[in-house]
């Protein structure tokens, strides 16, 4: 009998591992696109530098130097028979991580300072619980860097603005933050809820394909009309100019209160870095982004 | 635009020369990190009379918090592409006329503030491609010192030695010229265009 805690322990650390080196197949093509269709210079040059460095990531070297705060989202059946040992496992898992990857320690105490050297510390690794049905679990890491991070809002709009006004809040949340963001971005955008939903919303469009778009025409249209406003701002990548700011926004929504219109706005830098595995009950890992080799 | 490919420590007529578009690779061993912390340290540092472990003048002052490990005993440097500049536009004016650096490397530009003081001291600011820490390791090719060590790792002041870093593109010169300031003019003049895109009259 394989030990739980050990299996998802080890499956936890490859997705860090996975995630920090080697980006998903779908943003690895957005980039290698948006260079291709580039005709400013410098927005060539930067496209060219940010995929001669996945090149040299994909040897097994951290991509970007921050390697986030470390955020999970962990999907767990109700009939999941190891339920006891996750939290454990995933705190383990990034201890090792930071130790052997390496990740750089970057859970730091707000109130007395410190930094705790291997990226735990209170409440951190974040965990995103989701019970569904089923008897398996899935987790996804989702480590997030402190300059996109640091461009993220939300807005408590009157709801009289509509959502002419939600689309000007992420527009004018790009021109405000310009280059700051490690552009080009991908944007997430949350509506409604409340002020931590709407943000929680958002983050979560962060994880979608870049390629899909929202089964509801008139969000999905929101979604490719904020896009084009944002890449007319000649932006461009790094904020040096060019057309290529954003590579995707996805837009979701949960009702809202007739006094309230909550807007989240989760950015997301072009490392846009994730990765996702499945553990059935009898402990067989399927790792979905990152897959094994001769898998 | 011009390449130069400059041995540290710099001069003030070196970094002179250059202007918002050249591209500047560095080699040397005047190569430190410093972020918001370090950069605190150093000013307190000053104002106390005190030296810090390293001279700054005619450096490289980097605004990076690397991913460093040891191997058989010796510090290395595995990924350190820059931070965010403006996080720095409180203290960067201050340890420029203090400290006399030449090349301020950073991501998404600095302010006004750092702007007068290149053109005063006669120092620059480059870009580096944000995110791109395995590219930029590839240049810092030893890891001399890690000093301020308290600070935590990303926010040490590390003393390297580079070779052929870069490509750095100079951001803000000393002549006044920065291409933040034209991006923010350039993104101004088209926000008609863009509200227009998202059914907004200006």
């Amino acid at each position: 009998m394989k030990d739980p805690t050990q299996v998802i322990e080890d499956t936890a650390f490859r997705l860090l591992k996975m995630a920090v080196t080697r980006l998903p197949k779908d943003v690895e093509a957005a980039l290698r696109a948006a260079r291709d269709r580039e005709d400013n210079e410098t927005a060539k040059t930067q496209l060219s530098a940010i995929i001669q460095n996945m090149d040299i990531a994909d040897a097994g070297v951290p991509m970007c130097q921050d390697t986030g705060i470390i955020v999970f989202y962990v999907k767990v059946g109700s009939k999941f028979p190891f339920t006891d040992d996750i939290k454990e496992a995933l705190t383990k898992a990034t201890r090792k991580a930071t130790a052997e990857v390496p990740i750089r320690p970057n859970a730091v105490n707000p109130i007395v300072g410190g930094n705790s050297g291997d990226n735990t510390g209170v409440k951190i690794p974040w965990i995103n619980w989701e019970v569904v049905s089923g008897d398996s679990l899935e987790i996804i890491v989702f480590p997030k860097g402190g300059g996109s991070e640091n461009a993220s809002i939300v807005g408590m709009l009157k709801p009289g603005v509509g959502l002419t006004g939600v689309k000007k809040l992420v527009v004018d949340n790009a021109m405000r933050y310009m280059g700051e963001a490690c552009a080009p971005n991908i944007i997430g955008v949350g509506i409604g809820g409340g002020a931590d939903i709407s943000i929680k919303i958002a983050k979560q469009q962060l994880l979608r394909p870049l390629d899909d778009k929202h089964p509801e025409p008139e969000v999905a249209k929101m979604e490719q009309e904020i896009m084009k406003a944002i890449n007319a701002t000649d932006i461009g990548p790094m904020g040096l100019g060019g057309r290529t700011t954003v590579l995707a926004v996805k837009v979701d929504y949960a009702m809202r209160h007739p006094a309230s219109l909550p807007v989240g706005v989760a950015v997301q830098c072009w490392a846009a870095r994730h990765s996702k595995a499945v553990i059935s009950k009898d402990l067989e890992v399927s790792y979905i982004t990152h897959p094994l080799e001769g898998d | 635009m011009t390449e130069y490919h400059f041995t540290t420590p710099i001069s003030e007529e070196e970094a002179r020369k250059l202007k918002v578009g050249d591209v500047v690779y560095v080699s040397g061993e005047h190569v430190y990190t410093a972020r918001d912390e370090a950069h605190e340290r150093a000013l307190h540092m000053f104002e106390k009379g005190e030296k810090p472990p390293v001279d700054f003048e005619g450096s490289v002052v980097y605004h990076v918090g690397p991913v460093a490990w040891q191997k058989d005993g010796k510090w290395q440097i595995v990924s350190a592409g820059p931070t965010t500049s403006v996080r720095m536009e409180l203290f960067e004016d201050e340890f420029l006329r203090k400290y006399r650096a030449r090349i301020i490397i950073g991501k998404g530009g600095m302010g006004e503030k750092t702007l007068t003081a290149l053109e005063e001291v006669g120092a620059v600011y480059c870009s580096f491609t944000g995110g791109c820490g395995a590219l930029a390791a590839k240049g810092l090719k030893e890891v001399r010192a890690y000093e301020w060590s308290d600070l935590g790792m990303p926010e040490a002041l590390w003393v390297i030695t580079a070779e052929n870093f870069g490509p750095l593109l100079v951001t803000m010169d000393s002549h006044g010229g920065s291409l933040h300031k034209e991006m923010n003019q350039r993104v101004a003049a088209r926000k008609a265009e863009v509200y227009a895109k998202i059914g907004i009259k200006e």
